[in-house]
């Protein structure tokens, strides 16, 4: 298992050189041109200016010049300054990074637990009315756009009962704790700030619903044909022999095993999320990665485009690494395995 | 008469078809006593696992079991799901065909023991229940049981696991032991280990086994009595030993002529010629006059009842008039 861990970090670095290149690639043939966002493009004109924005920007050499400086500059830490916002890439990503993955989590939470449920009821009730309604549930939020499902869910618990708060982290008035870790519910308990905490936790609900529901039906199919799968081994039989009841029998024996190949769809699922938070950031004004994304695509920001991509593969390289940590975790027979 | 452990009678299975359903068993009788090993034999689909898992209450719930079912006094057809539980694994314990898919592949083996305890003595502490459960892997002869109580299914051959299978079967001292094809996965060497252990704790513990198999050298090194089971329904009971030398149903004869002997030089291996009806189209007559050499157009006809001829019951109608041996089935 070790050795298995080892060489997937050995070949991470390789893997994030060919993102990094394709990515590199892509947004210099892109049509458009990042200058209009630099200087504007009443300055496109002036060929003074042009050349020292040129040359302020890195944006005078040859692509393969550029490529190379870029990756020399990666090598060391260094992902450049964004166009837009005239900061080091790695300092925004910093910023926003933890938002993303506080709401990344929570929605992981929503959406693995009750995709988790609702596929235990379904495969123990299969065929049943409870079986199609839990997976009407689950298929909904998947066939549901997020950015209709946001705005209903606004419009609903925060326009017309006022159960929760509106977009935002915080309440526009509250008084943000230290940034210490970046996570809104870790730096209010932190600065001991105990209203600071469930403010950021009503603010959480909403978009953590909304973005968890969205994975919901992939996380119950997967856990529903794979608990419906064990539920015909001979082990359930056997468990159910030993006189064991119900519930154990589903969570104690079905559940474990059922989980097993659902690992490589979470694992996926919570990397797909990092950068597919896109529409929920946007919606609940979350000062994620993913509305950092889609100002850097708009904006040719060619720096925080990368950065972000950057960001989005190593997601997923860790997310792999997890699920094969989390397998052999999961499973005896993987850990003895090579 | 003392009364039998396991009284089944009428016992009829039956599964839903697009058109109704069909009885993969039907109205058979059984009984075991205390201490006995009873066999129960058939070919696959002749509803020797469906009748245990009926006693067991362990069928889907599409399924519909009647008639009566009594263990030890205690009813279980239509038994509520609380009383089964309290039995199974405490009273009726099950051992499976298969133990490369009987143990849960990620439980140590000590847990799935400890379980099987626990789930019948919530009061042990875990030390107790570790002690009991180390005390049935020696009961099973599985060697350094206390290094092999944290090992995971996948780390033992499957004689190893049908050991630990049986250890988790008699964890609770049951009355009845239900044992599937036990030996019908395992190499010849570990089957005559397996059967050893068998014999042993019948010896030991007095538990009452139903063996069910398709293997007749089984029944004959270890039951008392055996039923024969034909799609569905009971063909012959009886002694083993009367059974065995005197066959009166002929597929009972064919089955007997089936088993290979070493002093019988024969140039191909003896087979009861055709396949038993599926479920969908049994015969209207004896479901096995299809196959039989001794068929007259009655048999085709009218189903055969179960009638009793010495010590045991058959269903032929032409059971009085026959003499077989399992000479004359070959001939036949």
């Amino acid at each position: 298992m070790l050795k298995v861990v080892v060489r997937r970090l050995l070949v991470m670095p390789f893997l994030l050189l060919g993102i990094v290149t394709a990515t590199f690639l892509l947004a210099q043939f892109t049509k458009g041109n990042p200058l209009i966002s630099i200087i504007g493009a009443r300055n496109l004109g002036n060929a003074e200016i042009v050349a020292a924005a040129k040359a302020r920007w890195g944006l005078d050499g040859s692509v393969p010049e550029r490529y190379a400086i870029y990756v020399w500059n990666l090598a060391h830490g260094d992902l450049g300054t964004s166009f837009r916002t005239r900061q080091p890439v790695l300092t925004d990503l910093a910023q926003r990074l933890p938002a993303t993955l506080e709401l990344v989590i929570a929605a992981m939470l929503v959406g693995t637990l009750g995709g988790i449920g609702l596929a235990i009821v379904s495969a123990e009730f299969k065929d049943s009315a409870a079986d199609h309604l839990a997976r009407l549930v689950a298929l909904m939020g998947s066939c549901l756009p997020v950015f209709w499902l946001g705005l209903i869910a606004l419009f609903l618990f925060t326009v017309q009962t006022r159960l929760l708060p509106g977009p935002g982290r915080l309440d526009i008035r509250a008084v943000a704790p230290p940034p210490v870790t970046g996570f809104m519910l870790v730096d209010t308990l932190l600065a001991g700030d105990g209203a600071g905490f469930v403010d950021a936790l009503r603010h959480l609900v909403l978009p953590a619903a909304v973005l968890g529901w969205s994975v919901m039906g992939i996380v119950t199919r997967m856990v529903r044909a794979s608990m419906l799968d064990v539920m015909g081994q001979d082990y359930i039989t056997m468990a159910r022999a030993k006189g064991a009841g119900r519930l154990r029998v589903l969570v104690h024996h079905a559940l474990a095993n059922a989980l097993i190949p659902a690992l490589t769809i979470l694992g996926f699922t919570f990397a797909y999320l990092i950068t597919g938070s896109v529409l929920v950031e946007t919606i609940f004004s979350w000062p994620g990665i993913g509305s950092y994304a889609v100002d850097a695509a708009r904006s040719l920001d060619y720096p925080a485009i990368t950065g972000v991509t950057i960001i989005g593969g190593l997601g997923f390289l860790l997310a792999n690494l997890m699920t094969d940590i989390a397998y052999a975790a999961a499973d005896p027979r993987m850990r003895d395995a090579g | 008469m003392e009364a039998p452990l396991l009284d089944i009678k009428g016992l009829t299975v039956s599964i839903p078809f697009r058109d109704g359903e069909r009885a993969a068993v039907s109205n058979v009788d059984l009984s075991v006593r205390r201490g006995e090993v009873v066999g129960l034999v058939g070919e696959s689909g002749s509803g020797k696992s469906l009748s245990m898992l009926a006693v067991m209450g362990l069928l889907p719930r599409h399924v519909s079991v009647s008639g009566s079912i009594r263990f030890d006094g205690i009813e279980l057809c239509g038994a509520p799901e609380r009383r089964m539980r309290a039995l199974r694994g405490r009273r009726i314990a099950m051992v499976f065909q298969d133990p490369m898919t009987a143990l849960n592949p990620v439980k140590t083996i000590g847990a799935q023991i400890a379980e099987m305890i626990r789930l019948h003595n919530p009061r042990l502490s875990g030390a107790e229940v570790r002690e009991r459960a180390l005390g049935l892997l020696e009961a099973v002869a599985i060697p350094a049981p206390e290094r092999r109580f944290d090992q995971y299914p996948h780390e033992f051959s499957g004689g190893m696991r049908q050991r630990v299978v049986i250890a988790i079967a008699i964890a609770n001292d049951p009355d009845l032991l239900i044992a599937d094809e036990p030996t019908t996965a395992l190499d010849v060497t570990i089957q005559a280990q397996i059967m050893e252990i068998f014999a042993r704790l019948r010896e030991e513990r007095g538990i009452a086994v139903v063996l069910i198999t398709h293997d007749l050298g089984l029944v004959a090194g270890l039951a008392d009595r055996m039923n024969v089971l034909y799609a569905g329904r009971i063909a012959e009971r009886g002694p083993v030993g009367p059974v065995f030398a005197a066959p009166r149903h002929p597929y009972t004869a064919g089955l007997l002529a089936a088993v290979p002997s070493i002093d019988d030089v024969a140039d191909r291996l003896y087979a009861i010629p055709g396949a038993p009806p599926a479920l969908q189209n049994r015969p209207p007559g004896c479901a096995f006059a299809p196959r039989c050499g001794f068929s007259v157009p009655l048999c085709h006809a009218s189903e055969p009842a179960l009638a009793r001829f010495g010590e045991g019951v058959v269903a032929c109608h032409r059971a009085a008039e026959l003499s077989l041996s399992t000479l004359s089935a070959k001939e036949a």
